[in-house]
């Protein structure tokens, strides 16, 4: 039987094993050091405040993985040996593989900052990350500041934790508005003040110099690039991640950034495949990135190469581009492509419509000439995925979209709506006469 | 404001201290009138029972029904016991001996509690209400700008199992245990209740009435609660008034103002068979007895039940009664919302869920086609078995511990729908509208999950909800009520409560949107 072994127990390899083992018989082994069982890196949050437990963080029972004959090792790998097929863990312990997958994640950036390393300083990405924080930060009596390094999606996660419980934070950013290298200015804009009324001390263009150490090792102050001292207690590096692959060394897979893969997620060697974070694309696919660090690519590659290795070989094609995140009370999600100024092409105009006074705005983006339809940002508003992905194939026009736009609403019932405001902005902005079409049941199912 | 919310604490709980302690003061004084009064009531004849209780309570002064009680149960079954033995049935006293006590006791009660009734009432409620209130209304400005409030749940004591969710399971079990078991101790309770009683339906309250009463305003307070902190989802503000409004003026004071106009006291949207002995003998002989508002009833109750019920749920699936209208999911909606994470969510529960709910179901169906036949055929057993027995055994298995001591008193430690997912024959009834042909499903939003996990933690019903959302799966669940709370917890905008076409409701996915494959090739190959 052949032995398929994976590296990493997130989302990638996950549903790599479970969707292998739905399509065969195939021995399976997965091995992770972080954690017994596969839990969602994306619930971290909500266990530091309280929301959930760790073991709701996790989406299978613990009876799930014998019965399914997914066989479970807690062990780190520190070496793969594709000469003879097989991986070797700290414990010395070899297990031997036919095929390889490598699903390990990514890691948080570190610069090279003075003391880094120092107590007291940690990213937010693992369980053991996450078990750090709740010691170094359990209230505010222990935590008397916190300072976060780095604008991105985990570090308003991080802003957002320490919050909850009424820790005072600051947070780094180094672009002059939160988050505008993806995002547009209108919305940034939203998100900073949002940002500012959460009583998070938002410090914009700035950069870490340097973190200061108390006599025991413990950070106790950062220094910024503006010659700010800003006292504190524990310092949050999230600029971002890279993928977690140091191990590979010496082992003649090719890696750049990431494990260098062709579309059907092979790596150079014969019987090896990397997925999900750690997996860099020779190409990129469309507008997308190299590397892509989401939870539904790691789980779209799973699926595919699953495919793959049980003899039905496909190749990794993502779709049309969307995700979602939240910053703090707002929810966010994007479909298509929608740049910020800073890297948009000179083809792309963009329709951006705020509502007066509640945290809700929308952009759209569109071709200059064409009119296409190229991309949504909404904020504070749900958003069909199924109909949105169909408009992007279709290469539909933005003033379908905005004919339409009821159908796409995906807000609970009886959720104030919007589409009247938003199109008749648009109207009077570009001098059309559309009238927003009532939502119909017929449309929405119109390809089943 | 912390200071307002302790303030309000404090009031509380002064409010349910004295509450609690009600049941073992009072002064009680049966008095000769009092006595023939109640003979006369309850058409006793046995003379050992009447001069047993002149001899041992009739003209003496006792404090408490602590005291009371005992007397006039252990007379009771004393006389009920010689009777038996002399084969006189006649003289046997049918009345039970709690009950009984209970309507001495009501008759009997002096002192300080009778006498200011309206003082107490607000000792009690009102000081509950009041310091609810100044403990609930700061979170306007303390739980900050509006979203998903849920921070702390798992670290507070009362919402996470600690000691205080166990206190409050003892209490709300004990209660339940008064009402159904002891209502003689509950005399006290009554007379804070006696005036609005009075006004409504012009009779004394009974402790049916105190609990209606009380039902009705611990759901106003947490309702308000509610409110604020779902004040950003308009589905939960319009799900909890409408919950609020059926409670209020259905279950609670359009029975009582029927029975002051004479009518059988009864309420309209309570359904056959969570209301499960509408079809008993004297019900249905009361309605039978009441004219053309009797005929209407039952008629109604018939109606209810067959039709409206299930069509209602072909278009609305059966949120539309158990989150929007029944007053047992009124309940878990308010006073149970701050304990809905603690539903099980494994498989096991799901499997024990399924036996239990359709048992009831076919128990209650079994018992009333048994009642509808002693009833025509006017005979007392069907197959050996005494119809009366099954009666009696659903009423107090069912009737009284499921619903009331399990499913309410277990809210602090398995959550907040006991008995709506476990025991309510009702709900196994809707279910199966709802799974099998309802337009209502809770559909998920192609590939957005991130498995995060809210949703499940916070359904009620204990839905692994985030089992389909990841899949990509809508999710169609005989057992969800449609509560809203999953939508409204989960970060990511997946998952949408709506009513529309059966085509397209179930939607089983092989892969999920986004990863583009030519999706016939797959079926084709299969
Ligand atoms: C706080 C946080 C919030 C996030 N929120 C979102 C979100 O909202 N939406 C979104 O799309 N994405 C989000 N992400 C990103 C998303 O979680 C990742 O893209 C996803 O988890 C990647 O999955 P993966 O399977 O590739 O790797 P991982 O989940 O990182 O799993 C890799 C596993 O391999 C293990 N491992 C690594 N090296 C070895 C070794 N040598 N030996 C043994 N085991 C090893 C690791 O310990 C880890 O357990 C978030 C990430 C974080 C940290
Ligand atoms: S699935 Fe959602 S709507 Fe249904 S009962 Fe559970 S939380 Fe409520
Ligand atoms: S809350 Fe939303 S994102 Fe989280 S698991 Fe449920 S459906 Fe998925």
């Amino acid at each position: 039987m052949e032995h398929i072994v994976i590296i990493g127990n997130g989302i990638s390899g996950i549903t790599a094993a479970r969707h292998i083992r739905k399509l065969s018989d195939k021995k399976i082994t997965i091995i992770s050091a972080e954690s017994d069982y596969f839990f969602s890196r994306t619930a971290l949050m909500y266990v530091y405040m309280g929301h959930m437990k760790f073991e709701h963080t996790q989406p299978y029972e613990n009876w799930f993985w014998k019965k399914n004959r997914l066989n479970l090792v807690n062990g780190y790998v520190t070496k793969v040996d594709t000469a003879s097929k097989k991986v070797i863990l700290k414990s010395s312990e070899e297990i031997g593989y036919d095929k390889l997958i490598i699903a390990t994640g990514s890691k948080p950036n570190k610069f090279g900052w003075p003391g880094q390393d120092l107590k007291g300083v940690q990213g937010l990405y693992s369980k053991q990350d996450l078990e750090l924080l709740q010691a170094n930060a359990p209230n505010n009596e222990i935590c008397k500041r916190a300072v976060i390094v780095g604008g991105g999606l985990i570090g308003i996660e991080l802003a957002e934790m320490l919050r909850s419980r009424d820790i005072p934070v600051t947070f780094l950013v180094r672009e002059n508005s939160f988050w505008n290298g993806v995002l547009p200015q209108g919305e940034s804009q939203m998100i900073n003040e949002h940002i500012l009324e959460h009583h998070i001390d938002l410090k914009l263009d700035t950069n870490l110099k340097e973190i200061i150490s108390d006599e025991n090792g413990w950070a106790n102050a950062v220094v910024t690039d503006k010659g700010e001292t800003i006292q504190c207690t524990v310092v949050g590096l999230t600029a971002g991640v890279t993928p977690n692959i140091d191990f590979l060394k010496g082992s003649g897979i090719e890696t750049g950034k990431g494990v260098k893969v062709n579309n059907f997620l092979e790596t150079n060697i014969a019987d090896v495949y990397a997925i999900g974070d750690c997996a860099e694309q020779h190409e990129a696919i469309g507008s997308r990135r190299p590397v892509e660090a989401v939870w539904y690519t790691g789980r779209m590659m799973g699926e595919t190469l699953a495919q793959t290795i049980c003899g039905n070989k496909r190749a990794y094609n993502p779709g049309h581009w969307f995700n979602s995140a939240k910053f703090l009370d707002i929810e966010y999600q994007t479909y298509g492509w929608v740049f910020s100024e800073k890297s948009k092409k000179d083809h792309e105009q963009h329709f951006h419509w705020r509502h007066p006074k509640e945290k809700i705005c929308v952009t759209i983006a569109f071709h200059k000439d064409t009119k296409q339809f190229l991309g949504i940002n909404t904020f504070g508003i749900r958003m069909r995925h199924e109909i949105l992905d169909r408009w992007l194939t279709e290469n539909r026009s933005i003033a379908y979209v905005m004919e339409f736009l009821k159908d796409a609403n995906f807000d609970p019932e009886f959720y104030a709506e919007y589409e009247k405001a938003i199109v008749s902005q648009y109207n009077s902005q570009f001098g059309t006469n559309i009238t927003p079409k009532k939502k119909s049941w017929k449309r929405i199912f119109s390809n089943i | 404001m912390q200071i307002i919310k302790k303030i309000g604490l404090f009031i509380f709980l002064i409010g349910l201290t004295i509450f609690t302690i009600l049941p073992f003061i009072g002064e009680f004084k049966v008095t000769p009138a009092t006595m023939d009064q109640i003979i006369q009531q309850k058409g006793i004849s046995s003379e050992i029972f009447i001069q047993g209780m002149e001899e041992n309570v009739v003209g003496k002064q006792f404090q408490g029904m602590l005291s009371l009680s005992p007397k006039i149960t252990q007379t009771l079954e004393a006389a009920n016991a010689q009777h038996r033995k002399d084969k006189e049935y006649k003289k046997i006293i049918y009345t039970g001996p709690h009950d009984l006590a209970a309507a001495v006791g009501k008759a009997s009660g002096s002192g300080f509690i009778v006498e200011n009734k309206g003082l107490m009432w607000f000792l009690t409620f009102g000081l509950g209400i009041l310091g609810a209130l100044l403990f609930i209304i700061p979170n306007i400005v303390l739980l900050g700008k509006k979203g998903v409030k849920n921070n702390g749940i798992y670290h507070e004591n009362a919402t996470n199992r600690g000691w205080i969710a166990w206190m409050v399971f003892v209490f709300l079990v004990s209660f339940y245990l008064v009402l159904y078991f002891r209502s003689e101790y509950a005399v006290n309770w009554t007379y804070l209740v006696d005036p609005i009683s009075e006004f409504l339906s012009g009779n004394p309250a009974g402790h049916w009435f105190v609990y209606g009463f009380m039902y009705c305003t611990v759901m106003t307070v947490m309702a308000v609660r509610m409110y604020i902190k779902y004040r950003h989802n308009m589905y939960q503000m319009v799900r909890t008034t409408s919950v609020l409004f059926f409670q209020i003026v259905f279950a609670f004071l359009i029975p009582e103002i029927m029975v002051r106009l004479q009518m059988p006291y009864y309420d309209f949207k309570n359904a056959f068979p969570l209301d499960y002995d509408f079809f008993f003998q004297w019900n249905l002989k009361s309605l039978l007895n009441s004219g053309g508002i009797g005929l209407f009833i039952l008629v109604w109750g018939i109606v209810l039940t067959l039709v409206i019920v299930p069509v209602m749920v072909y278009f609305f699936g059966k949120r539309w009664y158990c989150s929007w209208v029944c007053g047992c999911g009124g309940l878990a909606e308010t006073l149970g919302d701050p304990y809905r994470q603690h539903s099980s969510k494994s498989l096991f529960s799901w499997k024990v869920e399924r036996w239990l709910v359709h048992g009831v179901l076919v128990f209650a169906v079994g018992m009333t086609l048994m009642t509808l036949y002693s009833f025509f055929t006017e005979s007392g057993t069907v197959l050996g078995l005494k119809t009366q027995s099954v009666q009696n055994t659903y009423s107090l298995l069912i009737g009284a511990f499921f619903a009331g001591v399990i499913g309410t008193g277990f809210y602090p430690i398995f959550g907040n729908r006991v008995w709506c997912r476990f025991g309510c024959p009702l709900a196994a009834y809707l279910g199966f509208v709802q799974r099998f042909k309802s337009r209502f499903r809770i559909t998920t939003n192609g590939g957005q999950c991130i498995s995060c996990g809210n949703c499940s933690t916070y359904c009620e019903q204990g839905i692994d909800v985030r089992a389909y959302a990841q899949k990509g799966e809508n999710i169609i669940r005989s057992s969800c009520v449609g509560c809203g709370i999953c939508s409204a917890v989960c970060p990511r905008g997946v998952l949408k409560l709506e009513n529309g076409p059966l085509k397209g409701r179930i939607n089983p996915t092989e892969i999920l949107l986004g990863n583009d494959v030519d999706l016939m090739d797959l079926v084709n190959k299969k």
